[in-house]
């Protein structure tokens, strides 16, 4: 009756994320990019995807995590957005997964603030929780 | 004469093309007879046809249109049922209409066919099937089969499909010829085969309006009508084909599409060029050297197919006012100057709205009623202006009317009832800036809101509208005698030459239509030249304060610097924001470029100071100013700004400027400082060491064509006992009566501004300070007279 859903799953930190696969265009190794000074910090900088420039978001920043640190080179999920396209950089890029219906909730009240705003639910795996982010979200606060 | 040419060019294309789609939509309503929508389409189709050629003067296209428009009515409204009968005669009325075009197109005449036929024919169609009565018409209709109508129909409309092209033309004219009944029944001339097949496929059709025609029998009609059509439409087939093959309507999203791409060939031309610049290898350069003239030559043709001119946005223009102004009981004439200035498309589609708000808004507020203008001795009628011009790489448009001005004392009352300015802040405006408030957000003066304009959201708009695209709105009045208001936009938007310039190991792009010059000021120079005024750094720019204002501490990558801090050598970038000067200084200035704008993504489009982003030659990306954006960042616009500099000017610029030198600043060579009036000296020279040459006691060199005698400025050794003969020797020549003297200088400095403390007409030679340094002001005529006397005596050859 429901169609599974297919999600680009990727980690950030101890969570585990995913964005439809519709949404997702591709995903790349990080690239330098370029920063715009006088935009609020969550913007990465811009970077150059085949002739097209695109906004870097750093989900990191975006969900109230730390700085992953230097250690750590960030993976790029480019993403489709109302208008135009948009990369995220997560810590580590993990399967493409279908999940049933049948497990999703919606955000629980355990999640703080800007993750409860960013995340439409969940998805109740075997051993751990898929967070379903809202990308319409993500990027349209991102600068507000 | 042309501009009307101009007009009827654009009516056949459009009329052409509205033809085509006649006759599709006429089919499909016999499969649909019932369609509303699509009867509603052809009557609009014929009766702006109608329209179009009455205006334009063409009586027979008019004549014509309007029976089928007759006919069209009581289908339209329901009274009337669609059937093959009034398709037919309909689809005659196109191809009658598309030979009147064909005539006019070839010769500008309508042609020597009598349409009175058709017109009946249409007539006795709408008759007939009101009354259902006509027992002869019946018959006629009924030796049409459905079939054979249907196949006619089809070769009307997919040429392709069952005959050859010439031969379904040739039928298209079959119907309306054997209709005007005009043909010679005896003329000689054998008709083409196909012709003759063709018409033989077609005599149903023919039968038809045959029959409402007594005297001609049906036979004749169709051999006669098979030549004369042969004839005519070989000619009307040269002739659609010209106009319709010449121009080609396509979708403006093909035209982005195409823009992007040269964006991207753009882009990638830059790499190859780049990458060309390290090689040795000719056949490269060579290639590269072809592929850069070529993409320049698509990029200036795509983005001529993106230009319209501007009528295209006034077109509307005079209409509104018209109207306008008699909603309004006034009387406005409209005039426009420049109507055939050019500029992109997508640009073109920004300002329209904005440009019909202001005429809005001048009509509705600036131009006074009749009466008073009579009694403010004004003729009755007032005039709005519309103009447009290139300058400088921007388009402007002013938009001015004769009206009444803007009252200011009302303007600033407003804005400080509406809490916009406080009382402080508005008393100390300019009635410059008073006047541009209005175009803040929120901000209405008409005493009575109606329902044309003045409802407090407009000119804020208007403003918001052109900044987006790059542009600016300025507004300039005088109570009593008008406003104006003026436009000013960029070209187009999509490839721009821009300045690079690196600040914060970054690299930002400057279009360079805001670029003034470049300066560059050595850690020295820094330290003397940069003044303060109110801590806000200042250089004097040929006498005149230019604002400093530092990029990276704008962009706020680093704290503000302080005044001990100006002691790097400096590279100011001086740009023009609305009309204000001022210096960018930036780190290091690199290049200029075409650049390929491409737009930010929405959520960084609130950054003022950006207005969009470039992929560079190594495919990193810079961002690109924008100007205003930067100043206003800065706080160079303000009004307050401009007092500050003009209160820290006043001491010592403003009163002196008429008195102002140009000096020419040298070192003799002992490491003083020399000033000279640029006005005395004829030119700067360098020459070799070697080319000085001793004659008696005195240095000379050879110099066009003559012998010019040397003065040592300064107290350096002689310059030909030097064992160095490469060293270059600066001198600078004076000139009287013929005659040139040389006065050799260690070094030519600088040409500064100066104000002298003596009367400008007698400058005496001395000491002066300059620059902040002590000076030796030397005058040419008197130096020279003391080594050189007899050159002043000589008789000028």
């Amino acid at each position: 009756m429901n169609t599974t859903e297919s999600y680009c799953t990727f980690h950030l930190g101890d969570l585990y994320f995913g964005i439809e696969v519709r949404k997702v265009q591709e995903v790349i190794r990080y690239q330098k990019t370029t920063r715009v000074p006088l935009v609020p910090s969550v913007v990465q900088g811009l970077m150059n995807l085949r002739g097209q420039i695109v906004t870097a978001l750093d989900l990191r920043k975006r969900i109230g995590l730390d700085d992953a640190g230097d250690d750590v080179t960030p993976f790029n999920v480019v993403v489709r957005a109302n208008d135009g396209i948009v990369g995220l950089l997560v810590d580590r890029i993990s399967d493409v997964i279908e999940a049933n219906p049948h497990d999703f909730e919606v955000p629980t009240e355990t999640l703080g603030g800007e993750l409860r705003e960013l995340t439409r639910g969940a998805y109740k795996l075997k051993d751990r929780l898929l967070l379903i982010l809202d990308t319409d979200r993500v990027i349209n606060g991102a600068t507000q | 004469m042309d501009d009307f040419d101009d007009v009827i060019k654009e009516f056949l294309v459009e009329s052409y093309e509205g033809l085509d789609q006649l006759d599709r939509d006429l089919v499909a309503l016999e499969d649909a007879p019932d369609d509303r929508d699509c009867l509603g389409s052809i009557f609009r189709a014929v009766h702006s046809m109608k329209g179009a050629s009455g205006f334009l003067g063409l009586p027979k296209l008019e004549r014509v249109a309007h029976v089928g428009e007759n006919l069209l009515v009581p289908l339209r409204d329901g009274d009337l049922k669609f059937n093959h009968d009034i398709a037919d005669g309909l689809l005659s009325m196109v191809d009658a209409l598309r030979d009147i075009l064909g005539y006019i197109e070839a010769d500008g005449s309508e042609g020597e066919t009598d349409y009175e036929i058709l017109a009946t024919r249409l007539a006795t169609l709408l008759d007939n099937e009101r009354a259902t009565a006509d027992p002869e018409t019946e018959d006629a209709g009924a030796t049409l089969s459905e079939d054979e109508v249907t196949e006619v129909v089809a070769e009307l409309n997919h040429p392709e499909s069952e005959a050859e092209p010439a031969v379904s033309s040739d039928a298209d004219v079959v119907t309306t010829d054997s209709t005007s009944g005009e043909v010679e029944a005896n003329a000689s001339e054998v008709a083409h085969e196909e012709t003759a097949e063709a018409v033989v496929a077609a005599p149903a059709a023919v039968a038809a309006p045959a029959a409402t025609t007594p005297p001609a029998s049906t036979s004749a009609a169709t051999t006669s009508a098979s030549e004369s059509s042969s004839k005519q439409s070989s000619g009307s087939g040269e002739r659609s084909t010209s106009l319709a093959d010449s121009t080609v309507r396509i979708d403006v999203e093909l035209l982005n599409k195409l823009m992007n791409l040269v964006g991207e060939l753009v882009l990638a031309r830059n790499q190859i060029l780049q990458f060309s610049s390290t090689t040795e290898d000719a056949a490269v350069i060579a290639a590269s050297q072809r592929l850069n003239l070529i993409t320049t030559e698509l990029q200036e043709g795509v983005m001529k197919t993106r230009m319209q001119p501007i009528s295209v946005a006034w077109s509307k223009l005079p209409r509104v006012v018209r109207d306008l102004s008699a909603s309004c009981g006034k009387q406005v004439e409209v005039h426009m100057e420049g109507a055939e200035t050019e500029l992109d498309k997508t640009i073109l589609e920004a300002v329209k709205d904005p440009l019909t708000h202001i005429v809005r808004n001048s009509v509705d507020h600036g131009i006074e009623a009749p009466e008073i203008r009579r009694a403010n001795g004004k003729s009755a009628q007032g005039t709005l202006t519309l103009r447009a011009f290139h300058e400088g790489g921007q388009v402007n448009i002013e938009i001015s009317d004769d009206g009444a001005g803007i009252n200011v004392d009302r303007v600033r009352d407003k804005a400080v009832e509406k809490g916009m300015v406080t009382f402080e802040q508005a008393s100390e405006m300019s009635d410059r800036e008073l006047t541009n408030l209005i175009m803040w957000p929120g901000f209405s003066t008409a005493a009575q809101v109606t329902n044309v304009s003045g409802r407090g959201v407009g000119m804020d708009v208007v403003k918001t509208n052109i900044e987006r695209i790059g542009g600016t709105v300025d507004m300039n009045s005088v109570p009593g005698e008008g406003t104006t208001l003026r436009i000013k936009i960029p070209l187009t938007l999509a490839i721009v030459p821009a300045l690079i310039v690196t600040t914060g190991e970054d690299q930002y792009a400057i279009p360079q239509v805001s670029l003034l010059e470049l300066v560059r000021l050595d850690g020295d120079r820094t330290k003397n030249d940069i003044e303060f005024i109110h801590d806000a750094p200042v250089y004097r720019l040929r006498g005149n304060l230019l604002p400093l204002i530092y990029l990276d501490e704008q962009l706020e990558l680093r704290t503000r610097r302080h005044r001990d801090d100006f002691d790097q050598t400096v590279n100011i970038v001086v740009l023009q924001a609305e009309d204000r000067q001022f210096g960018l200084v930036v780190d290091l200035i690199t290049d200029t470029q075409e650049i390929v704008v491409k737009p930010l993504c929405r959520h960084l489009n609130g950054v003022s100071v950006y207005a969009g982003a470039t992929i560079m030659g190594d495919g990193s990306i810079a961002l690109i100013l924008d100007v205003p954006g930067v100043a206003r960042k800065g706080n160079m616009l303000s009004e307050q700004h401009e007092q500050i500099i003009k209160s820290g000017a006043e001491n010592n610029v403003s009163e002196e400027l008429s008195a102002q030198q140009s000096l020419l600043m040298v070192d003799p060579g002992d490491g003083s400082q020399v000033a000279m009036r640029l006005s005395t000296v004829a030119r700067l020279e360098e020459f070799s060491a070697s080319d000085i040459e001793l004659s008696g006691q005195s240095e000379v060199v050879q110099y066009r064509g003559g012998i010019m005698p040397l003065i040592q400025l300064g107290a350096g050794e002689n310059p030909a006992e030097r064992d160095d003969d490469q060293r270059r020797v600066q001198v600078v020549v004076f000139t009287t009566g013929g005659h040139s003297v040389g006065i050799v200088v260690s070094r030519i400095m600088d040409i500064v501004q100066q104000v002298l403390d003596q009367d400008n007409a007698s400058i005496i030679p001395g000491q002066h300070i300059i620059q902040g340094r002590v000076t030796e002001l030397v005058d040419l005529e008197t130096l020279v007279r003391s080594r050189y006397p007899a050159i002043f005596d000589q008789p000028t050859d």
